[in-house]
C-alpha cells in the first residue's frame, strides 16, 4: 500500500480494504528501515501517529471520515507541531519544542490526518538542496550522491522515495516546486495568501507560501482542500473563497492557452531539459492547448530582486532568536551583548548568516533606497509583466529548473551559482502568483519538472491542466528502484 | 548672552483598549508578571501581529480632537533594535505613513493666557515590556506584560519655550485624552510618558541648537524640573563657549539631575522598512465621520464657552474643564442654582477642596452636583448664611442628606425674621451697657469695631444662624 | 560595489551575530560576490513606479478588541532557557 496515492489511501480506507493504523504502521515502518539512506525526516513519533491513526480508524468506523481522515503525512519542519520538536533544520531551534500547533496543522488534525513526522530541510527554509540543515543533507532517492533540492528536500525525498504518501513543503523562491522537480513528484506552491502563514515559522514574509507536495495533481488538490482558508490571525491571509480544487480536475484543455516565456528558454536551460520540456508541451497540445511565445521584459531583475527582498526580510523576522525566551542560548554569557552576538553566531549557519547580513545591509541607512526600495519598485513591474502576459494566455509554462539535480558538494564554493537554480521560480514569488512543478521526463535517470504558473488564485486551474496531462502520461508514476511502478 | 529654549515634547500615550495592538491579551495593569504574554507577545516562532480595530478607532478620534490631517492609507514599519524588552528584535511603529498627521491645539497659562501648540503628528505603535533590575544572581528579570499595549507617539512642534508651557501642554493633553475617552493619561502609572527634546539658541536667532534629548520623564513636576535644570545645564556650557553633544539623558529626580543615558541603543540604525506580515491601513471619509460624529465637545472649546456662558476667568474656566466629569458637575450646579460665579467659588474651592484632602476622586464624591446646587440655592435665598453653608456642605458630605433635609434636622435656618432679631438684639443691648455707652461717644473707626462686637454676641446668641446682613441693618438703627 | 572588511563587521554588529576573525574574510568575500549580483538591479529604471510591499496589494484587516487569550505562562516558561519568578533572566541590563 505504500505506493497508493493519497487519493487511493482514501478511498481504500473508507471501504475498509486497510485500516489506519496498518497504514501508517507500514510507512513507519518503511521510515526506519529507509530513511538513513535519505534522511528525509528530523523527527518521527511513532506513539503519536499510532495513536491517531487509532482515533482516525475510529472516526472512519463512525462514518464521519473526511477525505484525509486516516490519511499519514509528512510535515516539512517548519510547521509548528505542538508537542512536538519543530527545529527548522537549525541548532537555533534543535531544542524547540511549540507549544501551539500552525494553523495549516491544525486544519491537518482536524481532518483527522496522521503526522507521520517532521522533515528535513534547508536551515531556515533558506536553500536549494537542503546541504545546509543542522542535521545533515538529505538525498535524493533517485541518486543519494545527488541533493534533492531545497528548501523542502525532505519532504520531497519521502513523497519520492515512498516514505509518506504525500507532505507539506514552504516555498519562497521555489522550495517546493524546484525540489519536487528534483524528485520527481508534484509540488504547488499557491497564491500568496491562500494558505495562511500563522506557525509557519518566516523567513520572508512577504514571499513566503505554504503547499503540498504529492504524486499526483489530484493529491495535491486534496490537500490544498484542506490546507487552504482565510485565517483572521494572519492579516496576509486572503479572504477569497476557497474553491474545491476537486472539482475542476476533469475539465478539458480544449482552448487552452499556454504562455512560453523566452527568458526561461534560452541560454542556461541544459539541452536535454530543454528537450523533456518540448515533448511535454507537445503533449498539452495534444490535450488541445495552444502554445505561444511571450515576454517577460524584466525577468532580468528578478534574481538581484529576490536575493535583496527575501534577506531584507528574513534578516528582522530572525532578529527574534537571541537565547531569551525559547531555542538555543550560549552558555555562560558575560553581558548581554556577549547573549545575543555568541547564541546567533552558535545557532545559526553560514547561509543564514550570510542572508542576515545581505538583509542587513539593504535595509541599513544609505542603502534602503537604493537596495529594499528599489527591489520594491521591480517587484512591481516584474508582476506587471505576468498581468499583462495573461491578458493573452490562461498559463505560463516552463522548465521548474535549468537542469536535473546536481551532486551533494558541488556548490559548496558558490554561492551565487546555487541562487542561479532558482532561476524561474523566484519570480512566481515576487510576483505572488501560483506555481506548479509536475514530473516530465528523465535527463541523466534524473527526473526534470515542466513548471506551470497560473494567475492570481488560478491554482484550481493548475491542478486541471497538471491532471489532465498526468492522464495522458506517466513520468509521475515512476518511482526510484527498478521496476516499481503505482498501480 | 540671552538664550532663549526651543523644547519639543514626544508623548507616548498608552491606549486604553481592553487587548493588546497586535495581539488578543488584555492590556489591564498590575498582572503577575508574564499572565498576560501570548506567543505573539513572545515573539514566538511563526507568530503573526494582527491590528486592534480599536486602536486605530482611538488614534482619528485624537487626530480629529487637534484638528489634524487623518493619514487614510497609514503604513506599519519595522523599527529595528535588540534590547531583552523588545522580544521580535523589531518594534512594530509608523515610520513615513502616520495615521495621524499636522494638528495644533491650545494651552493655557497661568497667567491666563493661551498659546496654540503644533503637533507634527502622532503614529500608532506598540509599548516594549519591562526590565526588572532587582537581582536575580547578576541577571536581570524580563516582564513582557506590557509587550505589545498600543501606544500613540504624539510629537509635538519645537514651539514650546519654557518648563511651564510645557507643563501646560502636558496638562491639556491629559485632559485632551480624557476627554475622549482614549486614555486616562496617568504619568504616574505609566500611561502617559514623556521624551523632551531641548535646545538653546541665542534670543531671536532662527536657526536650531543642538538638542538633548532627556527620556521617560513621570510626572509634569519631573518634567518642570528637568527642563529647568538642563537650561540651566546647556546655557552654562554654551556661556562657557562649549558645545552641547546630541545624546540622550535621563532625569534623576534624587538628583535633580539629568545625565547621559549609559546604554541602549547607541548610533542606532533603525532600518526602517514597512512591516511585510501587516497590510496598508485604509479607512475612508464615512469611517472618518463616523467619530468626528461621536466627539464630545472638547476641553478648548467648552473652555472658552464657559468663560462667555458664565463669565469666568480663564483660569476659573480651566480649572472646571480639567476633566469632563468635573464640568458637567459644574454645570449642574449652575443649572440648579443660578449663579455661576458662586458655584465655581464652591467646585473649585469647597468640593475640590474636600475631595483633595480626603484623596477621593469625584466619581466617588457622596455629593451629587443637584445637591450643592440646592445648598447654593439656600444661601442666595438667604436660608442660610455662607459660614452655615459649610457646616451644611460637611453634614451632606458625611451622608447626612441634601442641603434642605440637613438644615431642617439640625435647625440651622437662618433667622431672618425681625421680630426674632430684635429681640436677641434688644436682649444684647441690654446685657452689654458699658459697649452701648462706648459706642455712642466713639468714632467711625471704633464704632464699626463695636458694631462688630454686637454683631458677633448676635451670632453667639442665635447659635450662627441670625441672618448677619439683617443685624447689622437692625443693631445700626437700635445703637443710633 | 566593494564591501570592506569593517563594513562587514559593521553590518555584523547591527545584526548581532558574533564573526570569529578567522571567518571574517570569508564572509566579507562571499557578501562582496552576492552584492556585486544584486547591484545588477542599479542599471533598471524604477522612476515613478510605486514599491510594492504585499503581492496582492491588499489592505490590512482589523480585530475586534476583545481580549481571546488566556495566560498560558506556564506553558512558555517551561521551554525557555532560563527564569526565575515568572520573568525571562538575561545578563544585567545596565540603565
Amino acid at each position: 500500500m505504500h505506493n497508493h496515492t493519497v487519493s487511493q489511501l482514501s478511498q481504500g480506507l473508507r471501504e475498509g480494504s486497510y485500516s489506519s493504523v496498518e497504514v501508517t504502521r507500514n510507512y513507519l515502518e518503511r521510515i526506519a528501515r529507509l530513511d538513513e539512506r535519505y534522511n528525509a525526516f528530523i523527527s518521527v513519533d511513532e506513539t503519536a501517529a499510532l495513536a491517531a491513526a487509532e482515533a482516525a480508524d475510529a472516526r472512519i468506523a463512525g462514518g464521519d471520515a473526511a477525505p484525509l481522515t486516516g490519511i499519514p503525512l509528512a510535515h516539512k519542519d517548519i510547521f509548528c507541531t505542538k508537542g512536538m520538536k519543530t527545529s527548522c533544520g537549525s541548532r537555533m531551534l534543535d531544542n524547540f519544542v511549540p507549544p501551539y500547533d500552525a494553523t495549516v496543522i491544525e486544519r491537518f488534525r482536524s481532518a483527522g490526518s496522521i503526522i507521520l513526522g517532521k522533515t528535513n530541510m534547508d536551515e531556515f527554509a533558506m536553500g536549494s538542496s537542503n546541504e545546509s540543515s543542522y542535521y545533515g543533507a538529505a538525498r535524493n532517492p533517485w541518486n543519494t550522491g545527488c541533493v534533492p533540492g531545497g528548501s523542502s528536500g525532505g519532504s520531497a525525498a519521502a513523497v519520492a522515495a515512498l516514505l509518506a504518501p504525500a507532505a507539506t513543503g514552504t516555498d519562497t523562491g521555489g522550495s517546493i516546486r524546484q525540489p519536487a522537480a528534483f524528485c520527481g513528484i508534484t509540488g504547488l506552491k499557491p497564491t500568496y495568501g491562500r494558505v495562511s502563514r500563522l506557525g509557519m515559522i518566516a523567513f520572508a514574509s512577504s514571499l513566503d507560501q505554504g503547499g503540498p507536495m504529492a504524486r499526483t495533481a489530484e493529491d495535491c488538490a486534496l490537500m490544498l482542500n484542506t490546507m487552504a482558508g482565510h485565517d483572521p490571525r494572519d492579516s496576509t491571509s486572503s479572504d477569497v473563497p476557497v474553491e474545491d480544487y476537486t472539482a475542476g480536475l476533469e475539465k478539458s484543455l480544449e482552448g487552452l492557452r499556454i504562455g512560453l516565456p523566452d527568458a526561461y528558454f534560452g541560454e542556461g536551460l541544459d539541452s536535454a531539459t530543454g528537450e523533456c520540456i518540448h515533448l511535454a508541451l507537445k503533449e498539452l497540445e495534444a490535450l488541445g492547448a495552444t502554445l505561444t511565445a511571450v515576454s517577460l521584459p524584466h525577468s532580468e531583475l528578478t534574481i538581484p530582486t529576490y536575493y535583496i527582498v527575501a534577506p531584507a526580510e528574513a534578516s528582522t523576522n530572525l532578529s527574534r532568536y537571541d537565547g531569551v525566551r525559547y531555542g538555543h542560548r550560549c552558555a555562560d554569557p558575560a553581558d548581554l551583548h556577549d547573549l545575543y552576538t555568541r547564541t546567533r553566531e552558535e545557532g545559526f549557519g553560514d547561509e543564514v548568516k550570510r542572508r542576515i547580513l545581505i538583509g542587513t545591509y539593504a535595509l541599513s541607512a544609505g542603502y534602503y533606497d537604493a537596495y529594499y526600495k528599489k527591489a520594491q519598485q521591480a517587484r512591481r513591474l516584474i508582476r506587471q509583466d505576468f498581468l499583462d502576459c495573461f491578458q493573452s494566455v490562461d498559463i505560463i509554462a516552463g522548465p521548474t529548473t535549468p537542469g536535473p539535480a546536481f551532486a551533494l558538494g558541488a556548490k559548496d564554493n558558490d554561492p551565487v551559482s546555487m541562487y542561479l537554480e532558482d532561476v524561474y521560480t523566484l519570480a512566481v514569488n515576487l510576483a505572488g502568483l501560483p506555481g506548479m512543478s509536475l514530473p516530465a521526463g528523465f535527463v541523466q535517470d534524473k527526473p526534470i519538472g515542466l513548471q506551470l504558473i497560473g494567475p492570481h488564485f488560478g491554482e484550481g486551474r493548475l491542478l486541471n491542466v497538471a491532471h489532465r496531462f498526468q492522464q495522458a502520461t506517466d513520468w509521475h508514476t515512476r518511482t526510484p528502484g527498478v521496476g516499481e511502478h503505482v498501480a | 548672552m540671552n538664550w532663549e529654549s526651543v523644547i519639543g515634547l514626544e508623548v507616548h500615550l498608552q491606549l486604553a483598549t481592553r487587548s493588546k495592538i497586535f495581539s488578543g491579551s488584555a492590556t489591564t495593569f498590575g498582572a503577575e508578571p508574564n499572565t498576560q504574554a501570548s506567543a505573539v507577545d513572545l515573539a514566538m516562532p511563526g507568530m503573526l501581529p494582527v491590528l486592534n480595530a480599536e486602536a486605530v478607532h482611538y488614534a482619528v478620534k485624537f487626530g480629529l480632537g487637534i484638528g489634524a490631517k487623518i493619514g487614510k492609507r497609514s503604513i506599519f514599519d519595522r523599527k529595528n533594535y535588540f534590547y531583552p524588552d523588545s522580544p521580535k528584535g523589531y518594534q512594530i511603529s509608523q515610520f513615513e505613513a502616520p495615521i495621524v498627521g499636522e494638528g495644533s491645539f491650545e494651552i493655557s497659562l497661568p497667567d491666563g493666557s493661551t498659546r496654540s501648540i503644533g503637533i507634527t503628528r502622532a503614529h500608532l505603535e506598540e509599548d516594549a515590556g519591562k526590565s526588572l533590575h532587582e537581582d536575580y544572581h547578576g541577571q536581570s528579570g524580563i516582564d513582557l506584560n506590557r509587550a505589545g499595549t498600543p501606544l500613540l507617539e504624539i510629537v509635538s512642534e519645537p514651539d514650546i519655550r519654557d518648563a511651564t508651557e510645557a507643563v501646560a501642554y502636558l496638562k491639556a493633553l491629559h485632559s485632551l485624552v480624557t476627554y475622549l475617552e482614549i486614555s486616562d493619561g496617568n504619568m504616574a502609572e505609566g500611561s502617559m510618558r514623556c521624551d523632551i527634546n531641548i535646545s538653546l539658541r541665542p534670543q531671536g536667532s532662527s536657526t536650531l541648537g543642538t538638542r538633548a534629548e532627556i527620556k521617560n520623564v513621570n510626572s509634569f513636576r519631573f518634567v518642570e524640573k528637568a527642563i529647568q535644570h538642563e537650561i540651566e545645564r546647556q546655557s552654562d556650557i554654551l556661556e562657557d563657549g562649549g558645545t552641547i553633544v546630541q545624546e540622550t539623558r535621563l532625569y534623576d529626580a534624587q538628583r535633580d539631575e539629568t545625565r547621559p543615558m549609559r546604554s541602549k541603543e547607541v548610533a542606532n540604525d533603525y532600518r526602517y522598512f514597512p512591516e511585510p506580515d501587516l497590510l496598508p491601513v485604509v479607512i475612508d471619509d464615512a469611517y472618518i465621520l463616523d467619530i468626528q460624529h461621536t466627539l464630545p465637545e472638547l476641553p478648548t472649546t467648552k473652555r472658552h464657552r464657559f468663560a462667555e456662558a458664565y463669565g469666568l476667568s480663564n483660569y476659573d474656566a480651566s480649572v472646571l474643564t480639567d476633566s469632563r466629569p468635573l464640568a458637567d458637575y459644574f454645570e449642574v450646579v449652575v443649572a440648579t442654582c443660578n449663579d455661576a460665579k458662586i458655584a465655581a467659588n464652591w467646585v473649585q474651592v469647597e468640593l475640590l477642596g474636600q475631595l483633595n484632602r480626603e484623596q477621593t476622586s469625584l466619581a466617588q464624591c457622596p455629593v451629587p452636583a443637584a445637591d450643592l446646587g440646592g445648598l447654593i440655592t439656600r444661601i442666595l435665598d438667604g436660608s442660610i448664611s455662607g459660614k452655615i453653608a459649610k457646616q451644611v456642605f460637611e453634614a451632606m458630605w458625611q451622608g447626612e442628606g441634601s442641603a434642605d433635609a440637613v438644615i431642617e434636622a439640625r435647625g440651622l435656618k437662618q433667622v431672618s425674621d425681625s421680630g426674632a432679631l430684635e429681640g436677641i438684639i434688644a436682649e444684647v443691648i441690654a446685657g452689654h451697657p458699658e459697649q452701648v455707652q462706648q459706642f455712642l461717644e466713639a468714632d467711625e473707626d471704633r464704632r464699626k469695631k463695636l458694631t462688630g462686637f454686637f454683631v458677633g454676641q448676635v451670632m453667639k446668641a442665635s447659635k450662627g444662624q441670625a441672618n448677619p446682613q439683617m443685624v447689622n441693618a437692625l443693631l445700626a438703627e437700635k445703637l443710633a | 560595489m566593494t564591501i570592506a572588511q569593517d563594513d562587514i563587521e559593521k553590518i555584523a554588529e547591527l545584526a548581532r551575530i558574533r564573526i570569529s576573525g578567522e571567518e571574517i574574510g570569508e564572509v566579507t568575500q562571499r557578501i562582496t560576490e552576492i552584492l556585486q549580483m544584486v547591484d545588477t538591479l542599479q542599471a533598471a529604471d524604477t522612476s515613478n513606479v510605486e514599491p510594492m510591499a504585499n503581492p496582492l496589494d491588499a489592505t490590512q484587516q482589523l480585530r475586534a478588541d476583545e481580549v481571546t487569550e488566556l495566560n498560558r505562562r506556564d506553558d512558555f516558561l517551561a521551554i525557555a532557557p532560563a527564569v526565575e519568578d515568572g520573568l525571562f533572566l538575561v545578563p544585567r541590563v545596565i540603565e
